[in-house]
């Protein structure tokens, strides 16, 4: 008896020393977390907010928002003009739109695809000097994008290297107007073959959310074409580090099951290190996504969405909107369905991924 | 018995192609390599040229003595770029990095250098104090916290432009250092990078401590802080780095002071002054003195690069 009321009382006593442990540790906990977190409150949580807020007034951006007549409330109306309503605010937006897909399609596949092929050959046996290969195919990514730009213009002015280097190879070469071309490169080549937006027909002009459906059509601008390979240039170093990780961190007895089963390295290859990168493919492609559809720096620094707008992206509408035109309430809104857009992106792609892994 | 002789014949059939596989490989490596550095090659030569030497092509980029030569006569007229570059060689000349100081460069400087050292410094601390108590305290919230900070880091910097604008205008921070310093200085994937590492520490070791009555404060900063270095350090290169390239937070935040400009966006303002018409050497000047300090770090730190881009690659 007196033995199980020792028992109790012990049990009571460790009871409560484990509430006040508890409470100490959510104090503790809070501590750790707090400078951390009050940065995420001030400077990313409640700014969406609030930008969400703004999205629905017509603030320009410089009146003081303490002042009575800054802003009124306008409803849907920022996401009206921009997405559905007739004028320059949407024409902007859906050529930004479609500059920026053309974008993503190009860049996310061409920087997947060779950073995949480059560290596979990285990643064979027989090479020498991996070192040295995988620090030259890095070394883009930590200069600054404002840096690789330039050192892009320059390389592709009218009279620069590239033009000289490709006339030096082909003789009947005109230059190219790199960082001043308008022309879509579809656009150009069904020129070759004589179809234009007069021959195909009247559906081409006939107009969808403001731009004519040949200039859906007419692919990426010259000017765009050269900022893509661009970004294609600066990130397939970081993708390719990534790859190389992952098919380190594939057991070499598996390829060694498969060259026993009589398996060439072609083969191997399709069935055992594609699928097993599934995840890291996955992961590149998100990365690729997410930074593609934000493409800004480039457009500032080369060519501020000219020429005839065709290299405007949707990121870049965001930065004029707000701080050119001094629209801020447009701009929000402009930024929020950007969000929507990436955000849609990336589950359309988890759905078609993890769809080919069943 | 049998099945060697079957793989031997197989290597048989495949022995052209196995030959020339590598040397494929190699070609292509090797092209990629170049495309990847000769432009950093041709960017240092020519910020070293006089202008009209610059735009002469082929591109020279041995140089050759006499090095520091004069690019204008006496009268102040540019002298033609045959006097000092041929198809392969020329001289260096430095007038692009004397040009960088009619603006204000060297304090871009000096602000790239202020950001990159602050931020870094205080997301080292915030990052591994928020990483350490999502590992390893138990307090309720936790689970969501955690949640919290891996949403935020989809939420595209491009879409934070707007607001952060805005709360830095309403708090008075808009155009001052404290502004991109403390806008900056903690960030969701440095915390997450914190809170892997700290979970693979061994709980006994903390336990250890508190049974000799020390505090969690002094726990993390004595024991758990000092076996973290690692991670420490592939976090303090992502933040350094990001810090000195970052371009789109400085331009919005301190974009209209050329005083506290960084960089990246004192060079990209100066190229919009300057229209279409650039002084190629100064700017080429200007990319070669942004990009050594990073490259320094780089070549000292480049394991940590690595495994650090390594790490972030497996997580996902």
């Amino acid at each position: 008896m007196a033995q199980a009321t020792a028992a109790s009382a012990g049990a009571a006593g460790s009871f409560k020393t484990m509430t006040q442990r508890k409470r100490e540790d959510a104090l503790t906990g809070y501590a750790f977390l707090a400078p951390a977190l009050i940065i995420f409150l001030i400077f990313l949580i409640i700014p969406i907010g609030f930008a969400v807020y703004i999205s629905f007034t017509n603030w320009n951006g410089i009146t003081p928002l303490a002042q009575a007549d800054a802003y009124q409330f306008v409803g849907l109306d920022n996401y009206n003009r921009l997405l559905f309503q007739q004028g320059i605010s949407q024409r902007d937006f859906y050529t930004a739109f479609k500059n920026n897909l053309y974008f993503v399609m190009g860049v996310v596949p061409a920087q997947t695809i060779l950073a995949l092929v480059l560290a596979v050959i990285v990643n064979q046996k027989w090479l020498k000097a991996k070192g040295v290969f995988r620090t030259a195919f890095y070394f883009p990514s930590i200069t600054s994008s404002v840096v690789i730009s330039l050192i892009f213009m320059w390389m592709f002015t009218r009279g620069g290297l590239i033009n000289t280097l490709i006339g030096g190879v082909s003789s009947g070469y005109t230059n190219v107007d790199w960082l001043n071309d308008s022309n879509g490169l579809i656009h150009n080549f069904l020129g070759l073959f004589g179809i234009t937006r007069q021959t195909v027909g009247d559906w081409a002009s006939a107009r969808v959310a403001s731009l004519t459906l040949w200039d859906w059509i007419s692919g990426p601008s010259v000017t765009l074409f050269t900022i893509m390979i661009l970004n294609t240039w600066t990130t397939i170093g970081t993708m390719m580090i990534i790859f190389l990780a992952a098919l380190q961190n594939i057991p070499s007895h598996v390829y060694e099951a498969a060259a026993v089963d009589g398996a060439t390295g072609l083969q191997a290859f399709r069935r055992i290190t594609v699928p097993l990168l599934r995840p890291t493919t996955f992961f590149v492609v998100t990365l690729g996504l997410i930074g593609t559809f934000q493409v800004f720096d480039q457009i500032f620094v080369i060519s501020s969405g000219g020429p005839a707008k065709t290299t405007l992206t949707i990121a870049y509408i965001v930065y004029q909107n707000g701080f050119q035109n001094s629209a801020m309430g447009l701009a929000a809104a402009t930024a929020i369905v950007l969000f929507v857009i990436i955000f849609a992106f990336s589950i359309v792609q988890r759905r078609i991924t993890s769809e080919k892994a069943d | 018995m049998a099945s060697t002789t079957f793989v031997q014949s197989q290597e048989e059939v495949n022995n052209p192609l196995r030959r020339l596989l590598p040397v494929i490989g190699i070609t292509i490596l090797v092209i990629f390599a170049l495309i990847q550095t000769v432009p950093f090659v041709l960017t240092i030569a020519n910020s070293f040229k006089c202008l009209p030497a610059v735009q002469q092509y082929p591109t020279s980029f041995i140089p050759a003595p006499p090095f520091g030569v004069e690019c204008r006569t006496e009268t102040g007229a540019s002298r033609p770029a045959a006097e000092s570059s041929n198809t392969l060689t020329f001289n260096p000349a430095t007038e692009g990095y004397t040009e960088l100081s009619t603006f204000p460069f060297p304090r871009w400087f000096l602000n790239s250098a202020i950001y990159a050292i602050a931020v870094t410094v205080l997301r080292l601390l915030f990052d591994s104090l928020a990483g350490y108590a999502l590992a390893k305290i138990k307090f309720p919230g936790n689970r969501v916290m955690f949640f919290t900070m891996l949403g935020t880091m989809m939420i595209p910097g491009v879409v934070l432009l707007i607001p952060r604008f805005i709360i830095l205008k309403q708090i008075g921070l808009l155009n001052t250092y404290q502004g991109v310093i403390f806008a900056l200085a903690a960030d969701a994937f440095g915390i997450i990078l914190m809170k892997q590492f700290f979970e693979s520490i061994p709980d006994e070791i903390e336990e250890a401590g508190q049974v000799d009555g020390a505090n969690r404060f002094i726990i993390f900063f004595r024991i758990v802080l000092p076996m973290a270095t690692p991670a420490l350090t592939a976090l303090a290169i992502f933040s350094f780095q990001g810090t000195w390239n970052n371009f789109m937070d400085i331009l919005i935040i301190v974009g209209g002071n050329p005083q506290l400009q960084n960089l990246p966006v004192g060079l990209a303002l100066l190229r919009g002054q300057f229209g279409d018409t650039l002084r190629w050497h100064t700017f080429l000047a200007g990319a070669v003195l942004t990009t050594v300090p990073m490259a320094i770090i780089f070549f000292a730190l480049q394991r940590y690069f690595v495994q650090g881009v390594s790490y972030s690659g497996l997580k996902g």
